[in-house]
């Protein structure tokens, strides 16, 4: 071998080792670790009619649940390839970080100091919930501030214990807050007469007020105290998984921004002009497999668990026994909140 | 013996033999490594060395796979504002200090329900314990039937039992139970008056504690007096004086000396004083009767021990039942109840955590619960929350064992 040859096929496999490394994506342990089980590891809420809930059959409904199946619909290609893991208040940080679960879908809200010392990112708003209380009809509170001397049942390390000690201190309000490690205790304590009110979000207290012995007792009031966005929430690390977390969400959203839902998503597949609807069901673009994904992705995920708005009317919305209006849950071009940023 | 003995062949071929006494030194570099006392401390450090380098070694693991994964490590958190509302405190936090304040908050409250159900528990044991030996059939039955119950219940059915009964049994606000018009007892707990300052107390409380150690002063000088020449002293007028007229005196003065606030019902609930929440008043139940079940058992067991001869002694030299339960039979049953009672004391610190259940805000609930979830640092939080109850454990045990050692049979 003279030296023109060796100087040649070095260049040759510089040049093959530089277009394979182009095609590789970064690793990606989780999503390895999903596809070589076969299933999704989800961590849902202990039971939270709407969000998360089991029902006498054991199978999960509810928003949050609704996105574990449409994330496992895209990365596994079957939305009921999903191992739900109930967690309390306490248990939802330890399990995620410690690796327990792919994702965590459980009403939890966004804050500062949760992103910034948990080792956790969330990834988007699936719900934008707002703290509120629900008090006794024959009690005659109109507004939180007529709560002055009353006591408040709370889950124990929430937002809303924080929240409510806040805002009470802020109007110079005296009240009581008793805190309890699990929602439904709180509840129970609430119903025996415990305290004059319970506190959580919106969603949460038409999803628990079933919960009570006589529900038509209780009002929950209208105005929120807080702004609590709640989305589905990653460990740091693994760029690329926390990407298809963020992006399938983003999908469910864009979806109904496009008007695909899952009825007519193979005919838009198939007939839509629209790029984006074509970049968004893997009928172009490849965007899938930028991701480690197959191309359809998304497109199997509205197929089998559908769009948001489809989601959000079955789960909490009219079609549910919660019947929540849209209301900041609603499409921004609609009067909402609820944006993605574009699939191009 | 030949020389085909086991014995000694096993001498002349084994490794001493190599090295024969020609040479001291290796000799006594063996006598040494062969010396049981430096065998024993030379595994006894290396036990030692390898259980601290295991530690070290998951210290450091820990804190590295943290840093990793992004989650905040050290005890920085513990000046943090802590922001929770606590109902229940007895020390001076408010929600705008410091977790460190919100911790202590919480410990205050763990020792103050284990020191009172300690005590209660102890009283409604010895009650039980002594009533299952009582030649009463119907009293028998009764106490032996209740100390069945109680061992074989888990805990937490007692706690939740007593909560959601304590509840359920008290009246809404509006309807309360008044004391006297000045303490009201509700589902939101019993407010009584609280002085509006203190001084006047802490002077009563000071005359309380002088009285008192005179009176124990003059029981040592009475005691020696009768050794020495056998007069008798006024036993029993100085010990009403000091022990019950001085306190009484001293508390009248101090109620009547100082401004109370007196809880008033406005809205939902009483305004001012200090609210005994329920959940205190259920988890002291709870802990009280269950551990009174155990203790019971250690108290039977305990008066069962001593030998009927000792009883049968005392009644020969004219004792009555009574007197021969209190100065022959109890002291020598003691030293057999001491060693268990540690055990179950201890159950009564650890078991104060199932206060977390109910919501009393102990330091399970307050710093486990509400400061862990807003902090995250579980690490640090649980090994501080171990520490305490370690601390005071230890604490508990040590007292108990020198009071074991007080007690206990000399012998020559």
């Amino acid at each position: 071998m003279d030296m023109k040859t060796i100087t040649f096929a070095a260049a040759l496999l510089a040049a093959g080792t530089l277009a394979a490394s182009a095609q590789q994506l970064a690793p990606s342990p989780t999503l390895d670790a999903i596809k070589a089980r076969g299933h999704l590891e989800c961590g849902v809420h202990l039971g939270l009619p709407g969000f998360s809930f089991a029902n006498d059959k054991g199978e999960w409904t509810g928003l949050d649940v609704d996105y574990c199946r449409a994330l496992a619909a895209a990365v596994l290609g079957d939305a009921s390839k999903v191992k739900y893991t109930p967690t309390s208040v306490q248990q939802r940080w330890p399990i995620l970080q410690s690796g327990q679960v792919d994702v965590l879908s459980r009403n939890s809200t966004i804050t500062f100091s949760r992103n910034a010392t948990l080792g956790l990112n969330f990834q988007g708003i699936n719900f934008y919930e707002g703290q509120t209380f629900i008090v006794r009809k024959k009690a005659n509170v109109k507004s939180a501030e007529d709560l002055d001397g009353a006591s408040v049942c709370v889950a124990a390390g929430s937002t809303e214990e924080k929240n409510a000690a806040d805002w009470f201190r802020e109007r110079n309000l005296k009240v009581t807050i008793t805190n309890f490690q699990k929602n439904d205790d709180a509840i129970t304590a609430y119903d025996s007469g415990r305290c004059d009110a319970y506190t959580a979000g919106v969603g949460a207290l038409a999803g628990q007020r079933a919960k009570l012995k006589v529900p038509d007792d209780h009002v929950i009031l209208t105005k929120p105290i807080s702004n609590d966005p709640q989305g589905p929430v990653t460990r740091y690390g693994d760029e690329r998984w926390q990407l298809i977390v963020r992006w399938v969400l983003n999908g469910t959203i864009a979806a109904e921004m496009l008007g695909v839902t899952s009825k007519n998503v193979d005919e838009m597949k198939a007939n839509s002009k629209n790029t984006e609807v074509r970049r968004l069901l893997g009928a172009e673009g490849g965007f899938g497999a930028m991701m480690g994904l197959p191309d359809d992705w998304m497109y199997k995920a509205i197929k089998q668990v559908g769009n948001y708005g489809e989601s959000y009317e079955r789960t909490v919305g009219m079609d549910s026994p919660l019947k929540l209006e849209r209301g900041q849950n609603q499409l921004w071009t609609k009067g909402g909140l609820l944006f993605t940023p574009p699939f191009q | 013996m030949d020389s085909g003995s086991p014995l000694r062949s096993g001498r002349n071929d084994g490794w001493p033999s190599a090295f024969p006494a020609r040479s001291s030194i290796v000799a006594k570099a063996f006598a040494f490594i062969n010396d049981k006392r430096v065998r024993d401390v030379f595994y006894q450090a290396a036990l030692l060395i390898g259980l601290v380098a295991l530690l070290v070694y998951f210290i450091r693991n820990a804190s590295q796979n943290m840093v990793q994964a992004g989650i905040a490590s050290g005890f920085d958190f513990l000046w943090r504002t802590s922001g929770i509302e606590v109902p229940f405190v007895l020390t001076n936090y408010t929600q705008s200090d410091n977790i460190l304040a919100l911790f202590w908050a919480g410990v205050a409250n763990t020792m103050l329900v284990t020191v009172i159900a300690l005590v209660l528990s102890t009283a409604l044991g010895f009650l039980i314990g002594i009533a299952r030996l009582s030649s009463i059939w119907l009293v028998q039955a009764i106490a032996g039937a209740y100390v069945e119950f109680v061992r074989n219940i888990p805990l937490l059915f007692f706690v939740l039992f007593w909560y959601f009964g304590v509840i359920a049994a008290l009246p809404a606000p509006r309807e309360s139970l008044s004391v006297f018009g000045v303490a009201f007892l509700n589902n939101r707990g019993l407010t009584i008056p609280l002085p509006d300052a203190g001084a006047n107390f802490k002077y009563a409380f000071i005359a309380i504690a002088i009285s008192c150690l005179l009176h124990w002063l003059f029981l040592r000088w009475a005691k020696r007096r009768k050794e020495q020449t056998g007069k008798d002293a006024p036993v029993l007028r100085v010990g009403l004086v000091l022990l019950l007229l001085v306190p009484v005196l001293a508390l009248a003065w101090a109620t009547l000396a100082t401004r109370w606030d007196i809880p008033v019902l406005r809205g939902f609930n009483y305004r001012g004083g200090f609210v005994v929440i329920p959940e205190f008043v259920a988890l002291l139940a709870a802990l009280v009767t269950y551990t009174a079940g155990f203790i019971a058992e250690i108290v039977r067991g305990g008066i069962q021990s001593v030998p009927n001869g000792q009883i049968e002694a005392s009644s020969a030299l004219g004792l009555r039942p009574g007197q021969t339960l209190r100065l022959v039979t109890i002291p020598q049953a003691l030293r057999v109840m001491t060693p268990p009672m540690t055990n179950q004391y201890l159950n009564v610190l650890k078991n104060s955590s199932f206060g977390a259940a109910i919501a009393y805000p102990d330091v399970v609930s307050l710093f486990m619960g509400s400061a862990l979830n807003n902090t995250g640092q579980a690490i640090e939080i649980i090994a501080m929350t171990l520490a305490v109850y370690l601390v005071i454990g230890l604490a508990v045990s040590a007292f108990m064992n020198w009071y074991n050692a007080r007690i206990a049979l000399v012998t020559r």
